[in-house]
């Protein structure tokens, strides 16, 4: 078996850059992760259609906009109503610590902020990755 | 062995429902001893979708071009699959598919399935698994089936075993026609494309590839021909569809689709075959592969006779194994 960890990594809402999530894509690449890279403006449906048509272990969303809070939960609504729960979402992007909690409450995973190494993002989804399938990147 | 558990996913997949497909091609691609079972039963289901490939190096615009092509086949009602693939990296094995960028329309319509696979160390220019991921979109009864590759040419030829028709997308900037004639895409292309043909030098191109396909006659009695597109305004598209459906009417009336299966189901026999033998000798820790290396490293055995010993090593030990 050749088991790759496969990772979404998409721009959910009106964002007008990109940069932080090539960076990120890049890095989960070179960790050895199969990375589905989808560009701007997706709409959180596009996004769960797209996880479930390419059968992501992870999905992550850059979200700069504001928009976090909603955009996170219809995510995770849209996952719920297709039976999707083992799916780790997590993200990154301009979120206030007191809102990462709260979506932590609805199973969102950790959430990085701006400066953040991305050998700490490749480490925490491999960890996920490991203990939840298995799997090693 | 026991297959609970399968029958739910293969009825969920000739259903079309999404998750059951899209697990059954991550069995596939990640070579889970379970998808023999699902493709033996599935097989015979298979057969019903034309499978178009489109290959061209990087920057073509093949993702946008399959864009429009997705869009025309949808309007015309059919049910469509893409899978679009991309390479691995050599060094580290990760992958960044990103065909889907310029397929950001797609995903909005939950009629379309688009599905990304990175080659995992193989070098035809498609996955291993890809052929079995396309009989599994077969079976679950999409008509059309796109099948994207990057291609420099050369080695990339796999596109033209999993596809009855292949586009190559070409533009100005891909260099003179001399380039695309020692580049080996000339002789898989049942039809070119020149696209950004807004660009300064596309005409140039155009003539240039028509000189070369003339040179070529026509090969099974189809002289490929060359259409000029530019995807992001649409031009031209409409003429790329009738090229390609003119392609598939040729081969049906010629009969040549049939060969091309053949060619294509003997291909398979004996990649298959390979995997198998590969595998066995893993499963047995690879022990006796080795020894055959050390021999015929130290010139005490021909390669032939190695092969022939780890043929027969392995018909002795096969079998029903893990059927």
């Amino acid at each position: 078996m050749d088991r790759k960890i496969r990772v979404l990594v998409a721009k959910p809402g009106l964002d007008g850059h990109d940069r932080g999530a090539k960076v990120v894509a890049a890095a989960l690449r070179d960790a050895g992760m199969e990375v589905i890279y989808t560009g701007l403006h997706q709409s959180p449906e596009a996004i769960v259609r797209t996880a479930l048509q390419e059968d992501v272990d992870v999905i992550a969303l850059s979200v700069l906009s504001g928009a976090h809070d909603t955009l996170f939960r219809r995510v995770m609504d849209l996952l719920a109503k297709e039976g999707v729960e083992d799916v780790l979402v997590t993200g990154g992007g301009i979120i206030p610590p007191e809102d990462a909690e709260a979506l932590a409450t609805i199973g969102v995973g950790r959430l990085f902020g701006p400066g953040t190494p991305t050998g700490e993002i490749a480490a925490y989804i491999a960890d996920w990755a490991r203990n939840h399938r298995g799997l090693k990147a | 062995m026991n297959q609970d558990g399968l029958t739910p996913l293969i009825e969920g997949l000739v259903e079309r429902r999404t998750k059951a497909l899209a697990r059954l091609i991550s069995w596939a691609e990640n070579q889970d001893p379970r998808i023999d079972e699902v493709l033996r039963r599935l097989y015979p289901r298979t057969g019903g979708a034309t499978r178009l490939g489109v290959t061209g190096p990087p920057g073509a615009g093949k993702s946008t071009l399959i864009t429009e092509l997705v869009r025309a086949y949808r309007n015309a009602g059919e049910r469509v699959a893409v899978v679009a693939v991309d390479p691995s990296s050599p060094f580290t094995g990760g992958a960044l598919l990103g065909d889907r960028v310029r397929m950001g329309d797609l995903s909005e319509d939950p009629d379309v399935f688009v599905r990304s696979m990175a080659t995992r160390g193989s070098l035809g220019g498609l996955a291993a698994a890809t052929a079995d991921v396309l009989d599994l979109l077969d079976a679950a009864g999409f008509d059309r089936l796109v099948i994207e590759t990057v291609g420099v040419g050369q080695v990339e030829l796999d596109v033209a075993l999993a596809a009855d028709t292949v586009l190559v997308v070409l533009v100005p900037e891909s260099g003179d026609g001399v380039q695309a004639m020692k580049a080996g895409l000339m002789e898989i292309g049942n039809v070119f494309v020149v696209n950004k043909s807004d660009r300064d030098g596309a005409g140039v191109l155009v003539r240039e590839l028509e000189g070369i396909l003339a040179l070529s006659g026509s090969p099974g009695g189809w002289r490929p021909p060359v259409v000029e597109t530019s995807a992001v305004s649409g031009i031209g598209v409409e003429a790329l569809l009738a090229a390609a459906a003119g392609h598939r009417k040729h081969l049906r009336d010629t009969g040549t689709i049939e060969t091309g299966r053949r060619r294509t189901a003997r291909s398979r026999i004996l990649q298959e075959t390979r995997r198998m033998l590969l595998e066995r000798e893993d499963a047995r820790g690879g022990d006796a592969l080795e020894a055959l290396v050390d021999r015929v490293a130290g010139r005490r055995l021909s390669p032939r006779e190695a092969a022939a010993e780890l043929l027969q090593a392995a018909g002795s030990t096969g079998g029903g194994g893990k059927d």
